[in-house]
């Protein structure tokens, strides 16, 4: 009989709880948690001749809420100490403010074990390859971030180098990130690489003549900056409350808070 | 050397109860140069001697930076050296990486202790074949701490290891009871006579051979570090003037029982 | 008769035919939490010149349903934090045994006693703990206020969320108070100066008023609710209801929009 079939042992009836079945059952099934979120902000990061700038918005959102008026974007790499007072590189980094700041961490603590095995600061050139090797090994599961490197050079020139999230990267002469960039970016190439611009008068078609290309100085790259954040922020509500700024030169890195537009 | 059937690995005690490889281990450690560790209520000092393998080497390192609130002194194997101390830097980044603190030196000890009884309990590993004193400031103030091979950690007020040691240590237990009161540079100049206790005949300290390690807080009761730094070369030369023979038999500064010499 | 203990109780399948035991399929991938459960609303704090105040409400919904109504959300850390959960109520009390084990392992570890986490490192490490889970993808769905001291004794307040996401200001709050109590705080406390104006019992009537504010607005909240004020002191944790409620503008509210006598 089958009532009794199925239990050999006992020679008993069957009950069901043993026999889940043990094929999977087919469909794919949708993975409601989603491990990304943007908090907006922005940056923006302009090499001159003996100094870089890097300068970010230090709103942090979700949605539409103000999350607060103070989180800071850009921060020192590679110190000494956890005051980083002796850091020769700075980082800003824009996007998903969890992954930010894992990422700061992550290149501080590699700059702080070369700094350890060596004696020495790291370069800038050598920690731009590595922030680029760190965001590659993540490249299935990024960090969900536009970082942009800046320092001088072995010549003592400014450099900045700019970032996508899964670890592209090049040198440039400035550079905007985050929720601004495409507003701010513009700006840039006509202010600082003088796209667009002629020589009056010097002819007509492709007789016109470029205007020549020179390192602008430290003082009209702070109001750049300043304009560039007070245009962004009336247009972008994911920008505004105070504007950090750090600036690197051969006598070490100061950093500057201006307000900006809470509203 | 005898011949002992209890010594062929660091798990098996010889019938008295020893275990010989460990009791080994020490030995490696006395055949190192003496360094000399010494705390104060605000400062914590290493002084060490390095030594070059012949005239035309440099002179191995004694004295390294963990992290910025704690140095590392060492005696015996120099190879067995950087792997604890290697192992030490990992474990303090990762303390301020995930709690934000600076390491607690009575941890760090704890650490490096368990690490190196694994290798006293385990067939086929070997006892690491060093001496270490961990010194540095933490939350709590001021901390010395003596390492031996066999997993043995205690907190010390002053130490010294390494070959010819006792010398130093009978220095430092005679001037004890003044440690504690001392500024920063008296406590230098006092490991620097301890230090001095167990050099040979025709020896003496130089710049090129003398390593000084000074961690402290910058005022009574606040928080602010004097990083950790190791001194060598020419910053070691005002600290070695100040206490070599003539300017002591001068007398502005200390008490002659330190000169005098015990062989 | 089957006697085996496992059988006690189950119904047979000769009487009631076999059970369909296709939820027990264990070839399915592991299932993490996708969205939170039995959940609590929301946490508000605020600073003040010698401190914080924390405070969240004893419910406990499952969904719309008010199923507990009385679970404590604020927990004290070392006698000188303290943390507010809100979200998940399962994922609370998970990092409520976590942080247990962790104070007794940190004043166990010290013989020297001293080495006490205070509220930044322990921000710190649960901020590194959400972040880990959520790129496990098995996140604790929680959003945390952590309040105490600083190593200078300086009045510290932080957030974390599920996702790791980190961020301190002079007041804070999850959920619905982000919305609701947050501009109210920010009135008193708009910037870290500002802090230096508020005294305790302003703080503290300050977060009365959002905790009436938020329950005559979050459908998901209720009238009795925990407060905590943090000093270099230690932390006062006591329980509260809320007082002077007046509904009195109820019935001059004509329905949502179309109703108009």
């Amino acid at each position: 009989m089958a009532m009794f079939s199925q239990n050999p042992i006992m020679n008993g009836p069957n009950y069901s709880f043993a026999e889940a079945p043990k094929a999977a059952m087919d469909g794919l099934r949708e993975h409601r948690f989603n491990p990304y979120t943007d908090n907006g902000g922005s940056t923006l990061a302009i090499a001159g001749d003996g100094f870089a700038i890097m300068a970010g918005d230090t709103r942090l959102t979700s949605g539409y809420s103000i999350n607060t008026r103070y989180a800071p974007k850009v921060f020192k790499i590679g110190g000494t100490t956890s005051s980083q007072d002796d850091a020769n590189i700075l980082l800003s980094v824009v996007g998903f403010a969890a992954d930010g700041e894992a990422l700061q961490e992550r290149l501080d603590s590699v700059c702080k074990m070369y700094r350890y095995r060596h004696g020495k600061p790291m370069s800038v050139n050598a920690c731009a390859k590595r922030l680029s090797t760190i965001l590659y090994q993540k490249r299935f599961f990024p960090y969900y971030v536009y970082a942009i490197l800046g320092g001088l050079d072995e010549e003592g020139k400014g450099a900045v180098y700019s970032y996508d999230p899964v670890g592209s990267y090049e040198r440039e002469q400035c550079r905007a990130g985050g929720a601004a960039a495409s507003l701010i970016m513009p700006f840039l190439d006509n202010q600082v690489n003088f796209k667009n611009q002629y020589v009056p008068g010097s002819g007509i078609g492709h007789e016109l003549q470029e205007r020549d290309r020179v390192p602008l100085p430290r003082d009209e790259v702070e109001i750049l900056v300043k304009d560039a954040f007070d245009s962004a922020v009336e247009r972008h509500i994911e920008v505004g409350d105070g504007l950090q700024m750090m600036i690197i030169t051969k006598d070490g890195i100061e950093e500057k808070v201006l307000p900006l537009k809470k509203d | 050397m005898f011949r002992n059937n209890y010594d062929n690995d660091s798990v098996t005690f010889s019938p008295q109860g020893r275990i010989f490889q460990v009791e080994y281990a020490g030995e490696a450690v006395k055949q190192g140069s003496v360094v000399v560790g010494l705390t104060s209520k605000t400062h914590a000092v290493l002084v060490a001697i390095k030594r070059n393998a012949e005239e035309l080497s440099s002179y191995q390192k004694k004295l390294f930076a963990i992290d910025e609130h704690v140095g590392l002194a060492i005696a015996g194997l120099t190879s067995d050296a950087r792997v604890l101390s290697n192992f030490m830097k990992q474990q303090c980044l990762s303390q301020r990486l995930t709690y934000d603190r600076a390491m607690p030196l009575e941890k760090l000890a704890a650490l490096i202790g368990d690490k190196a009884q694994l290798n006293t309990q385990h067939y086929g590993k070997r006892p690491y074949g060093v001496g270490l004193l961990v010194t540095g400031v933490d939350e709590t103030g001021p901390h010395l701490f003596e390492f031996q091979p066999s997993g043995l950690t205690q907190e010390m007020l002053a130490c010294a290891i390494g070959a010819r040691s006792q010398m130093a240590r009978t220095y430092l237990e005679k001037n004890l009871d003044k440690f504690a009161d001392c500024g920063r540079d008296e406590l230098v100049r006092h490991g620097l006579r301890a230090l001095k206790e167990t050099l040979v005949q025709d020896r003496e300290l130089t710049v090129e051979n003398t390593s000084i390690g000074v961690a402290g807080l910058k005022e009574p009761g606040k928080k602010a570090l004097e990083v950790f730094k190791v001194h060598d070369g020419a910053d070691v030369k005002d600290w070695l003037n100040s206490v070599a023979d003539d300017a002591e038999a001068g007398g502005e500064t200390t008490e002659g029982e330190g000169m005098q010499v015990d062989e | 008769m089957d006697h085996r203990p496992q059988a006690w109780g189950r119904p047979r399948d000769d009487v009631y035919g076999a059970y369909d035991a296709s939820y027990m399929n264990t070839n399915l991938p592991n299932q993490h939490t996708q969205s939170p459960i039995v959940t609590g609303t929301s946490v508000v704090a605020m600073k003040f010149k010698d401190g914080v105040v924390m405070a969240a409400d004893n419910l406990a919904s499952y969904g719309s349903l008010a199923r507990f109504t009385d679970v404590k959300r604020l927990r004290t850390f070392a006698d000188t934090s303290v943390i507010g959960f809100g979200g998940d109520v399962s994922d609370m009390q998970y990092l409520d045994r976590h942080l247990t084990e962790l104070g007794i392992d940190e004043a166990y570890q010290s013989d020297v006693g001293g080495h006490n986490l205070n509220a930044r490192n322990l921000h710190k490490y649960l901020s590194k703990l959400l972040y880990h889970r959520r790129s496990k993808f098995d996140p604790l769905w929680n959003h945390l206020l952590v309040a105490g001291m600083d190593e200078d004794d300086k009045p510290f307040l932080a957030a974390a969320d599920l996702l790791g996401t980190t961020f301190t200001s002079p007041s804070l709050s999850t959920g619905f108070g982000s919305m609701l109590a947050q501009p109210i705080m920010r009135k008193y406390v708009p910037d870290e100066a500002s802090v230096e104006n508020i005294t305790k019992e302003k703080a503290v009537e300050v977060i009365k008023e959002c905790m009436k504010v938020l329950f005559y607005r979050d459908a998901r909240s209720m009238d009795k609710y925990s407060l905590a004020i943090v000093t270099k002191d230690g932390v006062e944790l006591s329980e509260n209801k809320l007082e002077n409620q007046s509904w009195a503008f109820a019935d001059r509210i004509k329905g949502y929009g179309t109703q108009t006598v």
